[in-house]
């Protein structure tokens, strides 16, 4: 039993529970970013496999890693726009279009991925980003080796909840997106759009996701297989839940989970295949759910969240 | 741009928007034929052919259906009253997973018996799966999207867990998958020595029950009454906690048969790979239906089409069959955009 809590206290264990938080951190801002305009995105699921396969493939076919970060973010872009046209000015139903776009962007994802490399037997690796440890600071006994020998994109990560909090927050841009989200009325009487702004906000949150999904073939792996997004978008949705819909709580629910996430890998190994490793697997999810029935009570959602604005409409 | 609603859309519209948003499609779909070095035509005729062509592809076209009809049925029910199980892909396995329990020779009972008794298990199985997050919403406000969602991640291991322990078969060569059912609980073929099954006349049974379950009783009228304004409904003194739990009973058990179809009339057995998304598909095939029973019969057919004819196409003209999918989710698309315009209509100014 001394064991299992002996892990707590291993950098090793930190540092696999900052690199598994990554991807979570770039979709749950994104999808933020988007919840907070006052647009559910549930294309995150298939906009991260997108994101995944754009980066590891521009890389594969000779590009370097920042290329390929650059286009899995417009891949995701062009992904939310997609979205975003369908859910903003259109209207729709914003459950219909996000299934709707995550099935689009996985099964696109998939075919090209047939059409590029057909019959390959084991997915082919690229070179991914290699841990780039922070002089003096990763050599803090494990929070500094956790949180500074990381690779660059981990470090990305981190300066994205910084940008977000403070562009929410600090910036005139930020002010609007939250309006638009909360009371889109008082931002069009300001002479502003809100179905740019919206748009404007999807596009970005998307880019966001799918840079979480090209994290994961980048810079965890080094290639593509199918499923490998296994959920995440799903729990990133419900991560924004959890923190309230604000980028620091957000930020903690995702390194949290991560923790709990590459807690349960290393206890399957204590306890030796005892118990099956399928109810490990489960608690992640499981965990997810709990979080959502604890929050779901005082959970200040953003007031306009799924209601479609329509300029001069009452 | 603003939009404008249409009092009563013309029949001119109502036709073209349809048939445009079929166009969408198909002009996508052959983009990426042509990116795949192949030509449109000759591709959609060979999906044509594997879906409709022959005796067999058309009937197994209706096999892939059956669980579709079902999956369909389930999301149509539960988005009607703005229930939105995302999950019908989990309770799929829930009724799957009741019936390889009691079907493989724990109840020794003859089939007329037996069967409908699997049928009860199943559909409580799934019932029971959906009344979790149904209740979440209604008692803690917990929104059903992540929760069905995340279910359906849990099932999957789940299943997996049971069939690498107790429902193991220990004659399967240490596969994971379970026992065969025994014969009584199998349900017959139509058609001696082909594929199609009674479960294919279940869904129809299912979808007509439904329709009138929707358009004729009281049930009916307070589901739609809840989706449409739960807030209206409530000072109608309906009872709209009550309405969802009954939906998702519904809904939950509707998902569940397409597992017991699929075990007690196609595969015998369960394995991990019963459903290739079937609860997912469900979602499409409701709203190309429009959310109505009947019309979920007629979307289910062409969706299995698409997938067993692309599946036919590709081992000919090495498109990848992922196209099916690609199709599948842009006629999505374009369906819920063309039906919103019949409604509205787009002023640009």
């Amino acid at each position: 039993m001394t064991e299992a809590f002996e892990i707590l206290f291993t950098a090793s264990f930190w540092v696999a529970a900052i690199r598994i938080a990554s991807p979570l951190i770039f979709a749950t801002m994104g999808e933020l970013i988007c919840e907070r305009a006052g647009v559910l995105n549930l294309g995150i699921e298939g906009i991260m496999a997108a994101g995944a396969f754009a980066g590891w493939f521009t890389v594969y076919s000779g590009g370097d890693l920042w290329t390929g970060v650059a286009v899995a973010a417009a891949t995701g872009a062009a992904f939310g726009l997609l979205h975003a046209t369908l859910t903003v000015p259109l209207g729709l139903s914003q459950h219909v279009v996000g299934i709707g776009v995550t099935l689009l962007a996985t099964s696109l994802t998939y075919f090209t991925y047939r059409l590029v490399l057909p019959e390959v037997t084991s997915p082919p690796k690229i070179e991914p980003f290699q841990p780039l440890p922070i002089p003096y600071l990763s050599d803090i006994p494990i929070l500094g080796q956790a949180l500074f020998s990381q690779t660059p994109l981990t470090y990305l990560a981190f300066v994205t909840v910084a940008v977000v909090a403070w562009g929410l927050y600090r910036t005139p841009l930020g002010l609007a997106v939250r309006a638009a989200g909360e009371n889109p009325a008082a931002v069009e009487s300001q002479g502003l759009s809100v179905t740019a702004i919206r748009i404007g906000a999807v596009m970005t949150g998307s880019a966001l996701m799918a840079i979480g999904g090209a994290f994961l073939t980048m810079s965890a792996f080094n290639s593509f297989f199918f499923e490998m997004i296994n959920g995440r978008g799903w729990i990133c949705i419900a991560l924004v839940v959890f923190g309230s819909w604000r980028p620091g709580k957000a930020l903690v629910g995702a390194i949290l989970f991560a923790a709990f996430d590459a807690y349960q890998i290393r206890l399957q190994q204590v306890t030796g295949g005892v118990v099956p490793y399928q109810l490990f697997l489960m608690l992640p999810y499981v965990l997810s759910i709990l979080a959502l029935v604890l929050v779901a009570r005082r959970a200040t959602y953003p007031k306009a969240l799924m209601v479609p604005y329509q300029k001069g409409e009452r | 741009m603003r939009l404008e609603p249409r009092p009563a859309p013309g029949l001119p519209i109502l036709l073209a928007l349809p048939v445009g948003a079929i166009l969408v499609t198909v002009v996508i779909a052959s983009l990426l034929v042509l990116a795949a070095g192949a030509s449109p035509l000759a591709v959609f005729g060979l999906v044509l052919k594997g879906a409709a062509g022959t005796q067999f592809a058309l009937l197994e076209t209706l096999t892939r259906a059956t669980p579709l009809i079902f999956t369909g049925l389930a999301v149509a029910v539960a988005f009607r009253a703005k229930l939105w199980n995302i999950g019908a892909e989990a309770q799929l396995y829930a009724g799957a997973v009741a019936t390889v329990v009691l079907g493989t020779g724990a109840l020794p009972f003859p089939a007329p018996v037996l069967i409908p008794l699997l049928i009860i298990a199943a559909v409580m199985a799934g019932a029971l799966l959906l009344l979790g997050p149904a209740i979440l919403k209604t008692r803690f406000g917990v929104d059903e999207v992540v929760t069905t969602l995340l279910l359906n991640f849990i099932m999957l291991l789940f299943v997996s867990m049971l069939l690498e322990g107790v429902l193991k078969d220990p004659m399967g060569l240490g596969w994971p998958q379970s026992q065969k059912l025994i014969a009584e609980a199998r349900l017959p073929r139509i058609i001696t020595g082909k594929r199609l099954h009674y479960g294919f006349v279940l869904a129809i049974v299912s979808a007509v029950v439904v329709w009138i379950i929707m358009k004729k009783t009281a049930l009916g009228y307070e589901m739609r009454a809840v989706g449409h304004n739960p807030t209206a409904a409530r000072f109608a003194g309906i009872p709209v906690n009550l309405v969802l739990l009954k939906t998702a009973i519904l809904s939950g058990g509707l998902a569940a048969l397409a597992g017991f179809s699929e075990v007690a009339g196609l595969k015998g057995n369960l394995t991990l790979d019963l459903s290739p998304g079937f609860g997912y598909s469900g979602i499409v095939v409701a709203m190309l239906a429009m959310l109505n029973p009947l019309g979920v019969v007629a979307a289910a057919i062409f969706v299995a089409g698409i997938f067993v004819g692309a599946d036919a196409m590709s081992r000919t003209a090495g498109v990848p069959s992922y196209i099916a999918n690609v199709m599948v989710a842009t006629a999505l698309l374009t369906m819920v955009t063309a039906i919103m315009l019949t409604r509205f209509k787009v002023r640009w100014r």
